[in-house]
């Protein structure tokens, strides 16, 4: 394969929304020079950062209208040694698992971004709206955290990976912790909030960081030397193609076990736990509802549409393509684990009486199908699993920006406090229905096409166990099935609550954003061809390093 | 007996103490100035004594020269404790810290 | 074998079909609530209508077209590929075959005049386009079921009509019972999808893995299996879900063999699929144990219940397993099984019918209990014959639906039956029908749906496929109990409703048979219909009249059909053609070899089809003499009988066994109890031992501090507080008092002095 620097439209896309808080920063510097009010700051701000979202969206798009689907070798590669000491290289590139993360990460920050324009309806002074708090910062953070996202996704450099990790950490810290619920008791007396979710997701998130880390310098230390971009030779290296090859080559596998576990296993652990975290994968799956809850409608989008995706992006990208043979090893109690999601998750979320909570606990039970069909190691499950990785990045989005819609009316999102609000808002319940449905997963929709592959790929996989699990997640769809129609039934059906006269419809903006996502979930659900394309070549990739 | 140099010196220490005595524990503003002038003219006694024993007029004339700014000292001082009482109603030098820190 | 090669023709307006009711739904989703305000239910109704119409027209050249063609040829439509993924390729292909054929002129031609009707029985609901839009997106996944060439697109329209089912049931939302009911309906029908899913895995699955040489017994042992499938991989069986495709690997004898002779769980793998498949198709077709959705689903609008819940999408299951024969009839177990839950259900249904009183519950459970006469025919092979009570069951039970809406309508919204009454006088269309569907439906000779039930009964007594000897005579036996009670029952509707007084509003008497209830009922307001907006027909207490000539209409044409609907299918017994038979005898040609006979001759047959209408007229009389006019006094005096007995199996059999209160606690109750659990273990355990280690961290942290504060920073802090202190107390001299310094300083110069004497000394 080639790797030399061949193209920089990928660094553009990557970098754009850096360059929009770069200017951002820049205006709040110019500030004083040029007496510029509050608002006149705050309006920049947004503007910047639209435009950011909207350039990384179109240079992303046109990423997928250059990138040659029929190979599975990188593509848009920008790489040069960064730090000549380590045999650290900065190096983007994609393939078809990245390019579609990608771009689902232009489109979902997309989202996010107009989801974070102020709310253009009547403005309820009494609950101020996160949009217009400390605007500046927001925005910053905002693009800094799509900047970390883009990379993480493009780095082929497992340093950079690491790097582009963490600089998605803190942005999220800040924007749950600072514009999302403020500290409240709960009814146990427990803290919880903005604050209380900010800390535990970036804790945990360390945790799992932590574990990478440690993996990471294991494995730099174990590779063999190759060649870095600028021809010279290095002792060992980071270079995620170099690393593939050294595997396959077995220079892994002959590493000395480490307290009579094998090294590759370890390192295997070590990795899959810091990416689990992320997913969320049982048992570690508890800071997401915290998460959500409390940080504001488009960070909500953000992180259920695209953060959890980098969690099982890090495991199609290390665990599975450089230690194959672990996670064969593996396979099972990752598959055990994955149902434990599914079905464990879809019974928790019956439970919820927080709308939001609920579709927390939904994404647990929907990336539990990705974790499944990573499991069963068959090309139709991993397609399906990155199917579903995107459709669920489109739904996901879906759900919390309505959530957020009756969320910014009401100032609750107590499930049973609503009902009939379908006299009220009669569009808001249509799309609401829509969304639920393509949750759980009708055909036709986004969402089936991710789970029926996944059920069928796992189905045929070479170990037996998966047929039991299939059967038993399969169950799952019974119980989706009950709790979004109960969620319809609570909220939108029987007779019409008065205390909520006062609610209107959705608006423009609101509809800007759910719109859009709305018909891709239908395009996408009869026709999943384009992504499954894209993909089909590096699961074939992946699948024949197996 | 003859009067020497040490009668001097005795004298004037004992002006000295009555005058420090005074300057401690009068409260009295002009008391207290009156004390500083004991020590004063103890130290001018002193002054001349040792001019008249050790055969020059040095100390003599530093001696008046003493006794005038004693006077205008006095002026000075009479006149800030006038003030003070003028603006205190009162003499006692303990309580004159309004413009302490 | 095929005696001919199957043939496929290309038909590209076949998309149409489904495409043209999805625009009509898209079209009035989108623009109805504003058209309607603008131009009336008009500019509703006209595209909701000509769009299904149009389908029909398209459904019906298409079928005309098959008929032209040579035996064994069907009509096909490839769109494009949706699933392409490795061994997988689901493509959005419609077929027509001879089979699906009938299904679309069914579900086209029974749409469309429900439609039709719809405009006369929604005319005052002021979310009409909302109606309509569901009505034709129902269509849209009913015909896509119908007419997709493979699993999972059949699977879209499984769930596609689940979901309008769901949206046409809750249509009147506001009314809590009503919302319930239609979420009921779903989420029983995604139980049944489930065994259809996981039917459809195993058999893609057995396709893809069944290894190539014949294997020794014994071999699904893991390590068999695992070669099996490393060996399968290379070499898959199917590449296709088609049906045809599988239906053609199966035709051949070792292939087929492999798959058959395969054990799963201990049991057939081909049982295994069939009975997966088959609790699908119970949950669609409201059979034992999946059929409690089905009776409270009457919460939706009429027109739906007919259209929905009688003649299309409840037939899905037994189109399904007709459609999946040449699967079924590989596997005897299921076949008894297929048949048994039929025939089971069919009397349990129609002991439940006896005692209702709501029209159109009992209507409901008639539904139950007709599909379970048609699984019974499924399962003991007779496939056409169940597509024949299928289609004459969609004539006349869609028209018993539609009467009683007309009849439903005109009693202002009262569905009691013994607030009914009288009715012929002055509904005269509707009693017509009505009686002429119920005469069919009882079987009564020479109507439609005495040629399909009487060919039902005897097929179940005739068959050979039964795994236990002699099993076609008890499916017949009971069967032709359940036969029995339809008639009665149907025929007690009829008089309840039609015969003697009307008793509703103002004349609400007790000299019903069963006074005390009807006593009270009477008292309350008869137009305590729940709020709902369909209640606006401003309507005093004056009698029902007979409704518009939009229902009316439709009414006659499926009467009609109703009374010659059979025609197609006479019996080949009296020496007759059998037209029906021989048109889909192509489609089950395959499996037809399999499909045995227990040897009946014709005399069983003639004496098997005098007994029916024995059974059919003895329902009838019985009825007649016990509710003609409402003056039997037996019924009320049975029900007032001391005797336990009595009381019991009344009231059992008047709450439905209780199955939905057992349900209700078991499966509903049970998840939710289940589910709280879940989250509590989730927030309390899980979470708890989250937050707990962030406790000890935070205790840890706590301690490391102080140890740190008191013996390493305290080192150092002494320092800084003795010099503090000492500042403290030294501070205190410097009182700003001159005479003190004056003092200290006297005191100090003879301290000095004295120290100078003494160390002079």
């Amino acid at each position: 394969m080639d790797l030399t620097t061949n193209s920089l439209l990928l660094t553009w896309t990557v970098f754009t929304p850096f360059l929009g808080l770069t200017a951002i920063l820049a205006l709040l510097a110019l500030r004083p020079a040029l007496r510029l009010s509050q608002k006149a700051v705050d309006e920049a701000s947004r503007g910047i950062g639209m435009i950011a979202a909207v350039v990384a969206t179109a240079l992303s798009i046109a990423l997928w209208v250059d990138f040659d689907a029929g190979t599975s070798n990188l593509q848009f590669i920008h790489r040069f040694v960064w730090m000549k000491a380590w045999n650290i290289e900065f190096f983007l590139g994609v393939d078809g698992l990245s390019l579609s993360m990608v771009i689902l990460t232009a489109v979902v920050f997309l989202v996010g971004a107009i989801a974070s324009l102020p709310w253009l309806g009547k403005l309820d002074s009494h609950h101020p709206h996160f949009s217009g708090k400390r605007v500046p910062g927001y925005w910053i953070l905002l693009l800094l955290l799509e900047t970390g996202v883009f990379g993480t996704f493009a780095s082929q450099d497992f340093f950079l990976f690491y790097v582009f990790w963490e600089v998605m950490l803190l942005p999220m810290y800040f924007l749950i912790g600072i514009w999302g619920a403020p500290s409240r008791k709960d009814p146990d007396g427990r803290t919880r909030g903005g604050p209380y979710a900010a800390i535990k997701f970036f804790l945990y998130t360390l945790a799992g960081s932590v574990l990478m880390l440690l993996a990471l310098i294991a494995i730099y230390y174990a590779s063999a030397p190759a060649m870095l971009a600028d021809g010279t030779q290095g002792p060992h290296t980071f270079n995620l193609v170099h690393l593939t090859a050294q595997a396959k080559a077995g220079v892994f596998t002959g590493a000395k076990a480490i307290l009579g576990v094998p090294f590759v296993h370890l390192v295997f652990v070590g990795l899959f736990l810091g990416f689990a975290i992320k997913v969320p994968m049982f048992p570690f799956h508890t800071w997401l509802p915290d998460a959500h809850v409390d940080a504001p409608t488009p960070i909500s989008v953000i992180l259920a549409g695209i953060l959890l995706k980098t969690g099982m992006y890090g495991m199609f990208r290390f665990n599975m393509q450089i230690f194959p043979e672990s996670l064969a090893w593996a396979s099972w109690a990752i598959g055990i684990i994955a149902v434990i999601n599914i079905v464990y998750g879809a019974f928790v979320c019956m439970a919820q009486k927080d709308l939001k909570k609920l579709i927390a606990y939904s994404s647990v039970s929907h990336m539990g199908f990705c974790l499944l069909g990573l499991a069963a190691m068959t090309s139709t499950a991993v397609n399906g699993a990155v199917f579903q990785m995107v459709g669920h990045g489109i739904v996901s989005p879906m759900l919390f920006l309505l959530a957020g819609v009756v969320y910014d009316r009401a100032h609750t999102r107590d499930i049973e406090g609503f009902g009939g609000l379908a006299q009220k808002m009669p569009e808001y319940t249509a799309i609401t229905g829509f969304a639920f449905m393509a949750s759980l997963g009708l055909p036709g929709l986004a969402g089936f096409v991710g789970e029926v592959l996944v059920f069928l790929g796992a189905f045929a996989a070479h170990d037996g166990i998966f047929r039991v699990l299939v059967a038993i997640s399969a169950l799952s769809v019974i119980i989706t099935a009950g709790y979004y129609l109960w969620t319809m039934q609570r909220m939108f059906l029987g007779p019409f609550n008065h205390r909520w006269d006062h609610l209107s419809d959705m608006n423009w903006r609101e509809r800007i954003t759910l719109y859009p996502l709305a018909v891709a979930t239908v395009l996408l659900g009869v026709w999943p061809a384009p992504v499954l394309d894209m993909v089909r070549e590096t699961v074939n990739t992946l699948m024949a390093g197996m | 007996m003859t009067i020497g140099l040490p009668q001097y010196l005795v004298v004037s220490g004992v002006l000295l103490a009555l005058g420090l005595f005074t300057i401690v524990t009068r409260k009295n503003a002009v008391a207290i100035l009156m004390g500083v002038e004991l020590v004063l003219n103890a130290g001018l006694l002193n002054l001349v004594a040792f001019s008249r024993f050790s055969g020059n007029l040095d100390g003599q004339v530093f001696a008046l020269f003493g006794i005038v700014l004693a006077a205008a000292e006095a002026v000075v001082a009479l006149a800030i404790v006038l003030q003070v009482f003028r603006a205190q109603r009162s003499v006692d030098a303990s309580k004159a810290s309004d413009l302490k820190e | 074998m095929h005696d001919v090669a199957p043939v496929l023709q290309d038909f590209p307006l076949l998309f149409l079909i489904p495409l043209l009711p999805l625009l009509g739904a898209v079209w009035n989703g989108v623009m109805g609530k504003t058209m309607q305000r603008r131009f009336g239910h008009a500019a509703i109704h006209l595209p909701a209508i000509l769009l299904p119409a149009g389908s029909f027209v398209i459904a019906l050249w298409s079928f005309l077209t098959l008929a032209g063609a040579p035996h064994g040829t069907s009509m096909i439509n490839h769109l494009w590929t949706w699933l392409p993924v490795g061994t997988l390729q689901a493509e959005v292909t419609f077929l027509m075959d001879r089979l699906s054929g009938v299904m679309a002129l069914v579900v086209t031609f029974v749409g469309t005049l429900i439609h039709v009707y719809s405009t006369g029985y929604m005319k005052d609901e002021p979310a009409y386009w909302r109606f309509f839009a569901y009505l034709n997106l129902f269509m849209f996944a009913m015909l896509t079921l119908v007419l997709g060439d493979n699993f999972l697109l059949m699977f879209v329209g499984w769930e596609g009509v689940g979901l309008c089912s769901y949206l046409l049931i809750s249509f009147w939302w506001r009314d809590r019972e009503k919302a319930t009911a239609g979420m009921k309906a779903f989420v029983v029908n995604r139980i049944g999808d489930l065994g259809f899913s996981l039917g459809v895995f195993l058999l893609f699955w057995g396709l893809l893995t069944t290894p190539a040489s014949p294997a020794p017994k014994g071999h699904d042992d893991p390590h068999g299996v695992q070669a099996a499938s490393h060996q399968a991989e290379a070499a898959p069986l199917a590449t296709s879900i088609a049906f045809r495709e599988v239906e053609q690997i199966l035709q051949d004898p070792i292939k087929r063999d492999r798959i058959v002779n395969r054990d799963i769980l201990g049991m057939g793998m081909m049982t295994l699929i069939c009975l997966l498949l088959f609790v699908g198709a119970t949950g669609k077709s409201a059979q034992i144990p999946l059929y409690v959705w089905l009776p409270d689903a009457m919460a939706g609008p009429t027109p739906v219940s007919a259209l929905i819940h009688a003649a299309t999408m409840v037939t899905a299951g037994v189109y399904m397993v007709a459609r999946l024969h040449f699967l079924f009839t590989l596997s005897p177990v299921a076949m008894t099984v297929v048949a048994t839950v039929g025939a089971l259900t069919a009397l349990f249904a129609a002991t439940i019918g006896l005692f209702q009183y709501d029209i159109k519950k009992v209507l409901a459970y008639s539904t139950v209990s007709q599909l379970g006469f048609m699984f019974v025919a499924v399962g003991v092979g007779a496939y056409w014959v169940a597509i024949f009570h299928l289609m004459t069951h969609a004539f006349f039970k869609a028209c018993l639906f539609l009467g009683s809406g007309s009849v439903i309508m005109g009693c202002h919204h009262e569905q009691d039956m013994r607030k009914m009454g009288g009715l012929r006088k002055l509904m005269p269309i509707t009693a017509v029908t009505y009686f002429i569907s119920c005469a069919a439906i009882a079987g009564f000779p020479f109507f439609s749906g005495f040629f399909s039930k009487d060919e039902i009964l005897w097929k179940a007594f005739d068959s050979g496929n039964m795994l236990l000897p002699g099993g076609g005579v008890i499916l017949w036996a009971i069967t032709a109990i359940a036969a029995l009670g339809t008639s009665f029952y149907m025929f007690r509707s009829y008089y309840m409703t039609f015969s003697g007084e009307y008793r509703g509003a103002a004349a609400a008497h007790g000299h019903d048979a069963h006074a005390a209830v009807a006593h009270v009922a009477a008292h309350a307001d008869p137009h305590a219909v729940p709020a709902d907006s369909h209640d606006a027909h401003g309507h005093g207490a004056h009698a029902p009249v007979e409704s518009p000539v939009a229902m009316t209409s439709v009414l006659a044409v499926l009467g009609g059909l109703a009374l010659v609907g059979g025609y197609v299918g006479l019996p080949l017994l009296w020496g007759l053609p059998n037209v029906f038979e021989a048109w889909l005898e192509p489609i089950f040609a395959g499996t037809a070899q399999r499909v045995t006979s227990a040897g009946f001759g014709h005399g069983a047959e003639w004496v098997l089809m005098g007994f029916s209408i024995v059974v059919a007229f003895g329902g009838f009389f019985a009825a007649r003499i016990l509710y003609k006019d409402g003056r039997s006094p037996f019924p009320a005096r049975l029900l007032a009988s001391p005797s336990r007995l009595v009381q019991a199996t009344h009231r059992t059999i008047f709450n439905k066994y209780y199955v939905d209160e057992a349900y209700n606690v078991v499966f509903v109750k049970g998840s939710l109890v289940l589910s709280r659990g879940l989250a509590i273990w989730d927030t309390r355990v899980i979470d708890g031992a989250v937050n707990l280690a962030g406790t000890i961290g935070r205790s840890f942290s706590f301690l490391q501090g102080a140890i740190d504060r008191l013996f390493v920073d305290g080192l150092v802090d002494l320092v800084a507080k003795v010099v503090q202190a000492a500042g403290d107390k030294i501070r205190r001299l410097q009182t700003g008092h001159i005479q003190a310094y004056v003092q200290g300083l006297s005191l100090g110069a003879l301290a000095l002095v004295a120290l100078a004497y003494l160390l002079a000394w």
